[in-house]
């Protein structure tokens, strides 16, 4: 589901074709038919951004029937426990979850705990980013107490036990239901739900598949979810053949994620500290407190480790390791919100590293004007990409919104390595770490960001040498003695100061047990801890696969400690035994008193599974030999989330921000914390109960093809990819066609409150129209690959969208808009700004458009959530950290 | 020249005698391309990489003669992609090699209408000066309470997921000390 993987990532869909030819059945779910589709035993086509209220129908199935996995869940899952008598669930509120405060848009979730929890009352609701998600990292906030304490039923009957409380939540996610939402025939439903189901259990294990069709969403953490639910209840995580499968799309996008240049975490998940975070002790009780289970009760040895590895030598005991020195997140301060404030001159400076955010983010407008209103840009890339030539020859210049005597950003080009020219890893979508050696020496200026990054410290520190400014303290402290290779840092010196070094003895540590919170070792990123073991690069192996077995433990490493499967502890039932010898993968072996299998256990090697913890035991010593979610503050995995999450506890359905149709099950429409960006200059299209969304009747939704990569920078450029996909097309249905007199291979634009783009029509029955509650919709497709340099241009599809996002995540809702489609081309130059301008007047549109959020029940929905002085008739705030 | 021989020479005579009726192989094959060996097997050495486009992480060989890369191709060994490769880890050569890439410092002053040229040992202290001065602009020390903030909001970066682990480290660890800390990459897109 959300996923083409025969097109986005065809190399890893022989695996799929491989299951299929050994009997597997294969069913895909995606708003288009695609070649992934024309492999499936199954293609079903839903409305796009409805994919919750379909799993919610699974749920609903699986629930009425009783044909969830009992033992696993019982085990394994959080459905014995009962929730504290204040949750109100959204069949309770009209779609709401109960602590929705309408003024701030967000929720208090205290009472969303455990029963025996004493949940932590708090003062109001603070600012939406300094909820939860990013206060924690990726542990999420503690549970107080162990599983044991937790108060349950083991029956699953208390009407307050989470099993029964999601029973009543997806209890109208019926298959009529998901028909009239979805648009996917009941019958059809039916049949994915028995094969779902027949396919799971002690002997069968399912698969599910997503990729960004999944996570470019306003409730995007909540479709991985809504999943994470169906394959809990059916017992398919842990298991061979089972778990949860997030296709990425960049070579190194799951390592930039773990070693994160991301603004809300430290390596390893840890969270960027914020002001609530004091010192150190503050912080890591916020990460893993006192009393809890699980790993990230050691987050004081990873945090210290990495303030090692920071800041070597300056960093001591009595100085808190330096914790003082890491800057202090206080809000959103992700790419979207940066390139506004880019907008309004409050950013000087920018790099621009391997991405091409003129075409590839979302708003390509908003990303080239506050790329044009910068002192400086740094770009960084192969080729001459678009987000480097912005200031002459921007869509902008043609409408006279840009003009190159007037741009004043000063703009550095370095030609960078290609990944033939440095050694260094890439980590894949399996979390794998696959080592490349260097091939060849990188050509004229061309040069790493190894090499880039190194120098630019290097050159700062001198630069900042003898300063007494407190500011300086930082990076003058910083280590930055990696071994050299003339004048290239060497990659694997970097990753072994990753794996982490014991300081006494000057060798690297064989995982992150080893790691400690005295000082005595440092570690750049715990969870890769063990990359490096024994002085071994473990991520160059290459043992063949034809030279081991099935799991292939000795090709590249994986995180953590190479275990492939995780939470595979739940592969064998409680007492240790696997569920069926058909699906083993380890188990107790009781003569050598330790876990074995085909795969590394992912647990603790010599616990036994009947080991119960002693009374106040916490960390990895109050997991019971059963508590296979290792990592989870109470050792289950979570159906309900009773803290982490800040939109609700439980996956919705809620309609996209830009949606032709009403919410069939709730007052509340769209989701009610999605993060608007309510502005003049990202304006939305009206969705129900707004008037006017017929203006934008059709659904619109974009994605890859297999021979061209993201913003097209390192594939427009080549002769033989920019043949084989030449140009830029728009699919509709032959109805929609006819509906709106579309020739195929003629031109036809698609149009938005953002922007108009054209695109060569082509007529499919890959898209069908859908019957949603009794009247047709119409979806439209784009590729989004084109820019307007290369071998083959096109106009920017990326234009088409506006900035709204996921509250936890801050991910883009671009899989799903509205949009109006017309035969010919756009207008051009001053015309085209008319031509929206007329299409937003019809449509009613001002920047308070779809920011008036909270739709449910008769209640004061709350203020419109518009942008600090973009309402005018609101006071301008007071700008932030001003002296 | 003996009949046996003469009629060897001859390629249908082969099509319809040998084992290659469909005439795709041995009986195609003439004195020319008889003498023809894959770059591949004149290469100086052969460096393991993988593919730079998507995340399955297929596993590439790359083939050098002369410092140069010759071929791509996939590694058979590798348990991810069994040696195969798309068209797009398939056109990895000219991505590596073609005239697309840029090889030079680029530069561009404000209100600047054409590209200029750069040595690259200026262009980087350029940055080292811009760097400071964008810190000091955007520099915050608290917030409205008197909480410490510590950090810049002068500078801004995006970018790492299609760069390496040990490259991403470098870029969080050196910004992180700078105080700017609105980095960013795909991973958020």
């Amino acid at each position: 589901m959300g996923s083409n993987m025969a097109e986005a990532h065809p190399v890893g869909f022989q695996w799929v074709m491989e299951a299929k030819a050994r009997g597997a059945r294969v069913i895909h779910v995606d708003p288009r038919f695609t070649r992934t589709s024309a492999h499936a035993d199954q293609h079903v086509t839903l409305r796009v951004g409805t994919d919750i209220a379909f799993l919610g129908g699974v749920i609903n199935y699986i629930l009425s029937n009783e044909l969830d996995f009992r033992e696993y869940v019982r085990a394994y899952t959080n459905a014995p426990f009962l929730l504290s008598e204040r949750y109100r669930d959204t069949e309770d509120l009209d779609g709401l979850f109960s602590g929705y405060d309408p003024h701030t848009a967000s929720y208090d979730p205290s009472s969303w705990a455990y029963e025996s929890v004493r949940a932590e009352e708090r003062s109001g609701c603070r600012e939406k980013e300094q909820t939860d998600p990013f206060r924690h990292g990726a542990a999420g906030p503690a549970v107080e107490g162990t599983a044991a304490e937790i108060a349950s039923d083991p029956e699953l009957r208390h009407p307050r036990c989470v099993y029964q409380v999601l029973k009543r939540h997806y209890a109208r996610y019926t298959p009529e239901m998901v028909e009239r939402i979805c648009g996917v025939p009941r019958e059809q439903f039916l049949d994915v739900c028995r094969a779902w189901t027949a396919n799971s259990g002690r002997e069968r294990t399912a698969a599910l598949v997503y990729s960004v069709g999944w996570t470019q969403h306003s409730v995007g953490a909540q479709y991985i979810r809504a999943g994470a639910i169906v394959q809990l209840l059916l017992g398919n995580i842990g298991r061979p053949g089972g778990g949860i499968y997030a296709l990425r799309g960049h070579a190194s996008i799951q390592g930039s994620t773990d070693i994160p240049t991301l603004f809300n975490l430290l390596p390893g998940y840890l969270p960027m500290p914020d002001t609530t975070h004091e010192d150190l002790a503050g912080y890591v009780e916020a990460i893993g407190p006192r009393h809890t289970k699980g790993y990230w009760r050691n987050a004081d040895a990873y945090t210290v480790s990495l303030l090692k590895e920071y800041f070597g030598d300056a960093a001591t005991a009595e100085n808190d390791y330096c914790f003082d020195y890491l800057p202090r997140i206080n809000g959103d301060h992700g790419t979207y919100r940066t390139v506004m404030d880019m907008v309004e001159g409050k950013v000087s400076g920018y790099f621009v590293l391997g991405q091409n955010p003129a075409v590839g983010s979302a708003h390509g407008k908003l990303q080239r004007l506050g790329m044009a209103n910068l002192d400086w840009v740094v770009v960084r890339d192969l080729t001459m990409i678009e987000s480097a030539t912005f200031w002459k020859d921007a869509p902008e210049i043609e409408t006279g919104e840009i003009a190159t005597e007037r741009c004043r950003t000063e703009v550095f080009f370095f030609p960078a390595a290609s990944h033939v020219e440095k050694s260094g890893t890439f980590t894949q979508t399996q979390r794998m770490l696959q080592w490349r050696d260097q091939a060849v020496e990188p050509p004229g200026d061309c040069r790493s960001e190894l090499w880039f990054f190194y120098h630019l410290g290097r050159r700062l520190k001198e630069r900042l040498a003898g300063s007494a400014d407190e500011r300086d303290r930082p990076v003058l402290d910083l280590a930055w003695d990696y071994r050299m290779e003339g004048d290239e840092p060497d990659g694997a010196d970097v990753l072994r100061h990753i794996n982490g070094i014991d300081l006494r003895t000057g060798r690297t540590v064989n995982g992150y047990s080893d790691l400690k919170a005295d000082g005595s070792t440092a570690c750049g990123c715990w969870i890769y801890s063990g990359v490096y073991a024994d002085e071994v690069n473990q991520s160059r192996r290459r043992k063949s696969r034809f030279e081991q077995g099935p799991y292939e433990a000795e090709w590249g490493w994986t995180w953590p400690l190479n275990r492939r499967v995780l939470y595979n502890r739940a592969s064998a039932d409680p007492e240790g035994r696997p569920w069926s010898e058909r699906k083993a993968l380890v188990w107790w072996d009781e003569e050598k008193g330790e876990w074995t299998g085909h795969d590394i256990p992912d647990f603790e090697l010599t616990k036994p599974p009947h080991y119960r913890p002693p009374e106040g035991a916490e960390g990895p010593e109050g997991l019971g030999g059963d508590d296979a979610f290792i990592m989870m503050t109470d050792g289950k995995a979570w159906l309900f989330a009773p803290s982490g999450l800040a939109d609700g506890p439980l996956p919705t359905h809620y309609e996209p921000h830009e949606s032709p149709v009403r919410n069939l099950l709730y007052g509340q429409q769209g989701s009610p914390v999605r993060k608007v960006y309510g502005r003049p200059d990202n304006p939305s299209n009206p969705a129900p109960p707004e008037a006017h969304h017929e203006v934008f009747p059709y659904v619109f939704t974009a994605s890859r093809l297999t021979e061209h990569h993201t913003a097209g920078g390192m594939s427009r450029q080549l002769p033989y990819l920019a043949e084989l996909q030449p140009e830029l097309t728009v699919e509709v249905s032959p109805e929609l066609a006819a509906l709106r007199g579309l020739v195929h291979l003629d031109w036809a634009h698609v149009v938005t409150s953002r922007a108009a783009v054209d695109a060569r029509v082509m007529v499919t029955d890959r898209l069908a129209p859908l019957r949603i509650d009794g009247r047709t919709v119409h979806q439209v497709w784009m590729p989004y690959h084109w820019g307007h340099t290369g071998l083959v241009s096109g106009d920017v599809v990326n234009d088409l969208i506006g900035v709204v996002a996921d509250p936890n995540v801050l991910i883009q809702e671009s899989k799903v808009l509205t949009c109006d489609i017309r035969p010919g081309r756009r207008p051009r130059g001053p015309a085209l700004l008319e031509y929206l301008q007329g299409y937003r007047d019809r449509a009613g549109i001002t920047p308070r458009t779809g920011t008036r959020i909270m739709t449910a029940g008769d209640d004061d929905p709350g203020p419109p959530h518009m942008e600090p002085g973009q309402d005018p008739d609101q006071d301008p705030a007071p700008p932030e950290g001003s002296p | 020249m003996g009949v046996r021989r003469w009629l060897d020479a001859w390629p249908v005579y082969r099509q319809l005698t040998g084992t290659d009726p469909l005439g795709r192989g041995r009986a195609a094959r003439s004195a020319r391309s008889a003498g023809l060996v894959p770059r591949t097997d004149e290469a100086d050495r052969v460096a393991d990489s993988v593919c730079p486009f998507c995340a399955v992480g297929c596993a590439q060989r790359v083939y050098v003669k002369d410092g140069r890369v010759t071929q791509i191709e996939g590694n058979p060994d590798s348990p991810v992609s069994r040696g195969r490769l798309c068209p797009k880890g398939s056109a990895s050569k000219q991505l590596v090699t073609g005239p697309q890439r840029e090889l030079k410092v680029r530069y561009r002053p404000p209100y600047g209408t054409e590209w200029q040229d750069l040595d690259l040992d200026t262009a980087m202290d350029m940055v080292v000066d811009r760097v400071l001065d964008a810190r000091e602009k955007g520099w915050q020390e608290t917030d409205r309470d008197g909480r410490r903030l510590r950090r810049t909001m002068g500078i801004a970066s995006l970018g790492g997921a299609t760069l390496d682990n040990e490259e991403n480290y470098l870029i969080k660890k050196l910004f992180t000390a700078l105080g700017a800390l609105q980095v960013e990459n795909q991973a958020r897109i």
